[in-house]
């Protein structure tokens, strides 16, 4: 038991520690990423206020993750609702190749995409070839999310509405969506956390507008900028625990309101 | 009287290569309580969903008020169910699961909820309205569905099963209250279930069906006490049976030689199937035989055996007795009345009967 215990431990360790020291150096007074600690310093917070290159980044950042996290819930909700409802030919086969991408390496993915895109079509890199390949990845994750809200949810609630009278699309606003809506916005919001810190399609992809992260790449060239790129990581990495933990606790209560146990999620 | 509120003509239903509904014709009378009952995967739960419009016919015609319901949508059409499951939507309130089918009617807002008031009450929810639906019990879901489906006043109310997750006590107190409640409203209804015992007490008449076809519809004492085949006998109650052959028939009845309690004389109407004169089946139920005790007198016919199993239940005894010359048990129950005693297993003992409790089956196989 008690090496079990320090095993725990030490791989807790393992996995945060790093993690443990971006907010000690975004706080540190000094330019250099070394111990000793130089002392208390909220002047990466405030530099990060003065790079406008930065925000531009940001703002593509959230736009691309918004809008690719609601292409992918959208047709998340389409795959999840075929796998649950109906039947039809290849249906293991092709729901398994939807989720794919969830192992493809994904400096694959970025080179295939970029080779269809820029060559094939010759579409212009923009942020829209990148919400594309956001899509791709975010797909999985969502209709993995969404397939286990459509699975809880009784054929014989909606079978009752139309039976008492509804349309069938009535029956999809009023019943299907109201107790699928913890898994929508629990696919929502982990779509948009993926896409946010997503690198390397967005890497390739990216036209002359980069990404957060991308941005942050292009700034490790620069020792001088490390230090407001760590007070930037602390701030995203408080962001995503807090977007992670509200998408499971939304997804805990659709479980509860779908009246079934807890089988296990992605927390 | 007027023509039935719904005719099955015909109605043939496959899945692919399976034959689900082998050709269903039946009529059901308005007001009447219909239960169909049969074993899993007999199709009873398929013929209720053509009737409430979820599935499609393969072949054959279903009319309800005289309109031919092809094509006609489960939400066009004047028939409710009460599905198994309950299916009460978790995420609004009883009122307002209540009110659901009421969204499209023109009733002002009070009016709808004196409407919904006064459906709650009638199943002994009053003052539930506000509560929500996913805290209720097995038993308060079930009146909110039955509540939800009557108040739109369908011209049939379809209940797939409603019973079967509720535990014993709750189940016989539900099923005298829909009885009680369909008399009270007099709407058509069409029951669903696997329980023998629950289409006796509930049901004006039963379709009993077997591989997709309707075996026998009669009253719950004529099923009973005049099945026309052995899976019937079977699936309502116990039916010993013997076999025997039928010997004569003529206008005075007929004459039937039974194994082990030899010849009797029955009416015709105790063959239900027909007597043809050759081999057969004789059915007797447990409690129309009675074991004799030493030095019981009885005027009616007597047969000797050996008592092969003794089943004691508290209020009845049952009897496994062998007769002499047959090789299967037959069962009889009797009453533990006071001063009498319960045979132990091996004893020798007399049975009594009575020609008039014997069901005849010309069947081959049994």
């Amino acid at each position: 038991m008690r090496g079990l215990k320090l095993y725990a431990i030490g791989y807790l360790i393992f996995l945060y520690a790093p993690i443990a020291l971006l907010p000690l150096f975004a706080f540190n007074d000094g330019t250099v990423i070394a111990f000793p600690l130089q002392g208390f310093t909220w002047k990466w917070f405030a530099g990060l206020a003065t790079t406008p290159a930065l925000h531009d980044a940001v703002i593509n950042s959230l736009l691309i993750a918004a809008t690719s996290a609601i292409l992918a819930t959208l047709l998340g909700i389409c795959a999840a609702r075929a796998n649950a409802r109906y039947r039809f030919p290849f249906k293991t086969g092709i729901l398994g190749f939807i989720m794919v991408p969830l192992v493809l390496p994904e400096i694959i993915v970025g080179v295939s995409l970029l080779v269809v895109i820029a060559n094939i079509f010759s579409m212009r890199l923009s942020l829209w070839t990148v919400v594309l390949g956001h899509t791709l990845i975010c797909m999985p994750f969502a209709i993995a999310i969404l397939n286990s809200a459509f699975d809880n949810l009784d054929a014989s609630l909606e079978e009752a509405a139309v039976d008492l009278g509804e349309t069938p699309w009535n029956t999809f606003r009023l019943v299907t969506l109201p107790l699928v809506m913890p898994g929508i916005v629990s696919s929502l919001l982990i779509s948009f956390t993926i896409s946010l810190d997503e690198f390397i399609i967005a890497f390739f992809l990216t036209g002359a507008e980069p990404t957060m992260p991308v941005y942050i790449w292009a700034q490790l060239r620069f020792p001088n900028s490390l230090p407001i790129i760590m007070a930037l990581g602390t701030i995203l990495v408080a962001l995503s625990i807090v977007l992670l933990t509200v998408a499971e606790i939304f997804r805990r209560r659709g479980l509860a309101r779908a009246g079934v146990r807890d089988t296990g999620g992605f927390l | 009287m007027t023509g039935p509120i719904i005719k099955l003509d015909g109605v043939h239903k496959s899945y692919g290569e399976v034959d689900v509904l082998k050709g269903i014709d039946l009529d059901i009378a308005e007001g009447e309580f219909l239960t169909l009952l049969g074993p899993s995967g007999c199709g009873k739960t398929t013929l209720l969903r053509i009737i409430a419009g979820f599935e499609g016919v393969t072949d054959g015609v279903c009319l309800i008020s005289g309109r031919d319901m092809a094509g006609v949508p489960a939400n066009k059409r004047p028939t409710n169910m009460v599905f198994q499951s309950y299916a009460v939507f978790p995420h609004l309130t009883v009122a307002q699961n209540v009110a659901f089918g009421l969204r499209r009617s023109k009733l002002g807002k009070s009016e709808k909820a004196a409407k919904v008031e006064e459906a709650l009450g009638m199943v002994g929810l009053g003052g539930y309205g506000a509560r929500a639906a996913h805290a209720l019990s097995g038993g308060q879901r079930q009146r909110v569905a039955l509540a939800r489906a009557l108040i739109l006043e369908p011209t049939v109310l379809l209940l797939d099963e409603p019973l079967s997750a509720l535990d014993r006590k709750l189940r016989e107190q539900m099923q005298s209250e829909l009885r009680r409640l369909q008399r009270q409203v007099g709407i058509t209804f069409i029951l669903v279930t696997h329980d023998q015992e629950e289409a006796l007490i509930m049901s004006d008449r039963i379709a009993v069906m077997f591989g997709g076809r309707i075996a026998q519809l009669a009253p719950p004492q004529e099923l009973y006490r005049r099945p026309r085949t052995l899976d019937v006998a079977r699936f309502i109650g116990v039916m010993n049976v013997l076999p025997g052959e039928v010997k004569e028939k003529g206008p005075a009845g007929v004459e039937v030689r039974v194994d082990g309690i030899g010849r009797a004389r029955i009416e015709p109407e105790q063959a239900p199937s027909g007597a043809r004169i050759g081999t057969g089946w004789a059915g007797i139920r447990p409690e129309t035989m009675s074991v004799l005790f030493a030095g019981e007198q009885t005027d009616r016919s007597v047969a000797e055996g050996v008592v092969a199993e003794v089943t004691y239940y508290g209020d009845m005894t049952y009897y496994d007795v062998i007769l002499d010359g047959t090789d299967r048990p037959l069962t009889i129950s009797m009453k533990n009345l006071i001063g009498r005693e319960v045979l132990e297993r091996g004893a020798r003992t007399r049975v009594s009967w009575d020609a008039r409790s014997i069901v005849w089956f010309g069947e081959e196989a049994a």
